[in-house]
């Protein structure tokens, strides 16, 4: 792996090279107190002063619905069209180094059984700088989960403020590469820097491992209705978390033509798994409590052979009745 | 204050008046969380302090709770107004559960009844705070454009994760609107239509009931100002029909002056 640095005030400047060489940029913009990712034109417009993102950069590449079918009736039949989901050359800049491992989670789950055109395309044609975390809360846990504050795995450039002017740059893939090559005069090779030291610490509160064995064994445990008494069912710990993929299938129609979208949804919601029959294997919000952690950390690293968290805390952040992953996992691990 | 709200919760807990005491706990990141005590000594876990504004009444109409057995709630003033309202909505009967009232000065009160808590909250005039006045009266002077091109930005963030309706103690629907397929009322995916189709029901749904307890903003997790919606409504409710002991969405006249209604 290459070592460069570039200085910050030469950002703007790459931007430009970036954005003249076709592709657009997300970026973490603040809007109304919410920090989120979208396209932008100059550094200048990129937040500063937080911690984590409040929605993932996940949408990059699985937007919160996109169109995957076109049609229209003719007589009896129906004709497909030209669905208008293309995907756009992309760089998305700014995402911590836990969103950057969370794609390849979304990857893998839409790899998996047959290759999602839409996502691999997406994937394909977009380019992640990430930025590593200088700062960390009560909520992060991302070196539980396999992870870290500068972790460079997923990003395609990884940049690490090593001082107010100065960025260290690391190049960890070819796409970083292509990045560097258009604008190589604003980066120096980088001397001997100790990156840890300019990153956040986060403690290792649990082992990955441990957890995965001991939750087929507590499908009954009393635990998850216990833990999921205040929860009210809602979908945002799915919708911001990064490593999250379940999604809706809708129609929508307009005379003889429609699109069909694929939409975010979540295990959280009552109506998830409710059957035509009106019988819900999931009935109750403790079962659905239970669905979300043993997919993350059971079923997907049996299935995918990774876990499907990334410890970004954003779930706990966001939940309105605080329902802190964290401290929940702490107690699956402490129950009898 | 708060011992004497411990003191109350183990009373109705060893006496068995209730199962259940849902009130506040400590939470993480320095908030608190909804805590639901079952054992007359777990209740020196609960607290009671400025930062506890969830309106827990979200919790009486939900099944999981609701099979614990009969509760006592802590209610503040939007609590007990929400429990009047889940009375006159029938979702809420006498006996059903104690109130361990918190009065607007923070002092415990103490109700033989819900008859008596509704008798008290109705006399509480229920009216927007002067900010709320100022915040929905800066929408009210923007063009019909500029408030368009307002919400149209607000509700451009919504992903639909219906934190709103589920943190709203008031959207009890075992089915809500959004959910009915056949037909489709309102467009699921989070787009600019289905976004603003989503929140005008929804708050249209809320007229005359919302308590204003600010419950659905503090939950959405991208700021979208919910409550200046249902507090525009409370505004236009209050100023068009006065104070009501009825609901207005439920309210039908036959002599109503207005004639397209008839």
């Amino acid at each position: 792996m290459e070592k460069m640095t570039i200085q910050a005030g030469a950002i703007e400047e790459l931007f430009g090279r970036i954005r003249s060489g076709g592709r657009r940029i997300l970026a973490p913009v603040d809007k109304s107190g919410a920090i989120v990712f979208d396209e932008i034109s100059s550094y200048g417009q990129v937040a500063s002063g937080y911690i984590q993102t409040t929605l993932s950069a996940k949408e990059a590449v699985l937007p919160r619905f996109e169109e995957i079918l076109r049609f229209r009736s003719e007589g009896k039949g129906v004709v497909f069209e030209e669905e208008s989901n293309k995907a756009l050359p992309t760089v998305v800049f700014g995402l911590r180094p836990c969103d950057a491992r969370s794609l390849s989670v979304v990857s893998a789950v839409f790899e998996r059984d047959y290759p999602d055109p839409f996502v691999r395309s997406k994937i394909e044609n977009t380019v992640l700088i990430g930025v590593s975390c200088a700062q960390s809360d009560e909520y992060c846990f991302c070196t539980s989960v396999g992870g870290g504050p500068g972790d460079t795995t997923g990003s395609d450039l990884l940049l690490t403020r090593i001082d107010d002017a100065v960025f260290l740059a690391e190049i960890i893939t070819e796409k970083g590469e292509s990045i560097v090559s258009m604008a190589q005069e604003l980066f120096a090779r980088a001397g001997d820097v100790d990156k840890n030291s300019h990153c956040a610490k986060v403690s290792r509160y649990f082992d990955l491992e441990e957890l995965g064995k001991r939750l087929p064994a507590m499908f009954d445990s009393p635990v998850w209705d216990g833990q999921s008494l205040r929860c009210l069912g809602c979908g945002t710990c799915s919708f911001v978390c990064p490593s999250c993929t379940c999604f809706d299938i809708q129609d929508e129609t307009d005379g003889p033509r429609g699109i069909r979208l694929r939409c975010w949804d979540s295990c959280g919601f009552a109506q998830f798994t409710l059957h035509t029959s009106g019988h819900n294997p999931r009935e109750v919000q403790g079962k659905r409590w239970r669905q979300r952690i043993m997919h993350k950390f059971s079923y997907q690293p049996g299935g995918l052979g990774e876990a499907g968290c990334v410890g970004c805390g954003r779930c706990s952040r966001a939940c309105p009745v605080d329902m802190n992953l964290l401290q929940h996992i702490q107690e699956i691990l402490e129950a009898d | 204050m708060q011992d004497n709200m411990r003191r109350k919760a183990k009373e109705l807990l060893s006496g068995g008046a209730v199962r259940v005491v849902i009130g506040y706990g400590e939470g993480s990141g320095g908030g608190v969380r909804a805590l639901f005590v079952r054992k007359p000594e777990d209740a020196d876990r609960l607290i009671y302090d400025e930062r506890c504004v969830q309106n827990l009444a979200v919790y009486l109409t939900r099944r999981e709770v609701k099979a614990l057995g009969k509760p006592a709630i802590v209610a503040r003033v939007p609590v007990m107004r929400t429990i009047r309202q889940l009375m006159i909505e029938k979702q809420a009967a006498e006996g059903d559960l104690a109130v361990i009232g918190v009065s607007s000065d923070g002092s415990l009160l103490d109700f033989p009844d819900l008859k008596s808590m509704a008798e008290y909250v109705s006399s509480i005039p229920f009216e927007l705070s002067s900010d709320e006045r100022a915040a929905v009266g800066k929408l009210e002077k923007m063009t019909a454009g500029e408030r368009w091109d307002w919400w149209r930005g607000q509700f451009s963030r919504c992903i639909k994760c219906y934190a709103c309706r589920q943190s709203c103690p008031l959207c009890y629907c075992e089915r809500c609107t959004v959910e009915c397929n056949q037909p489709q009322w309102i467009s699921v995916p989070s787009h600019g239509l289905g976004n603003l189709e989503w929140h005008v029901m929804r708050a249209m749904h809320l007229a005359g009931r919302c308590v204003n307890c600010g419950d659905c903003s503090r939950a959405c997790p991208v700021n979208i100002p919910l409550n200046l919606l249902t507090q525009k409504i409370i505004k236009d409710i209050s100023e068009e029909f006065g104070d009501t002991e009825e609901y207005a969405l439920n309210t039908f006249k036959p002599d109503d002056k207005e004639d397209f209604i008839r």
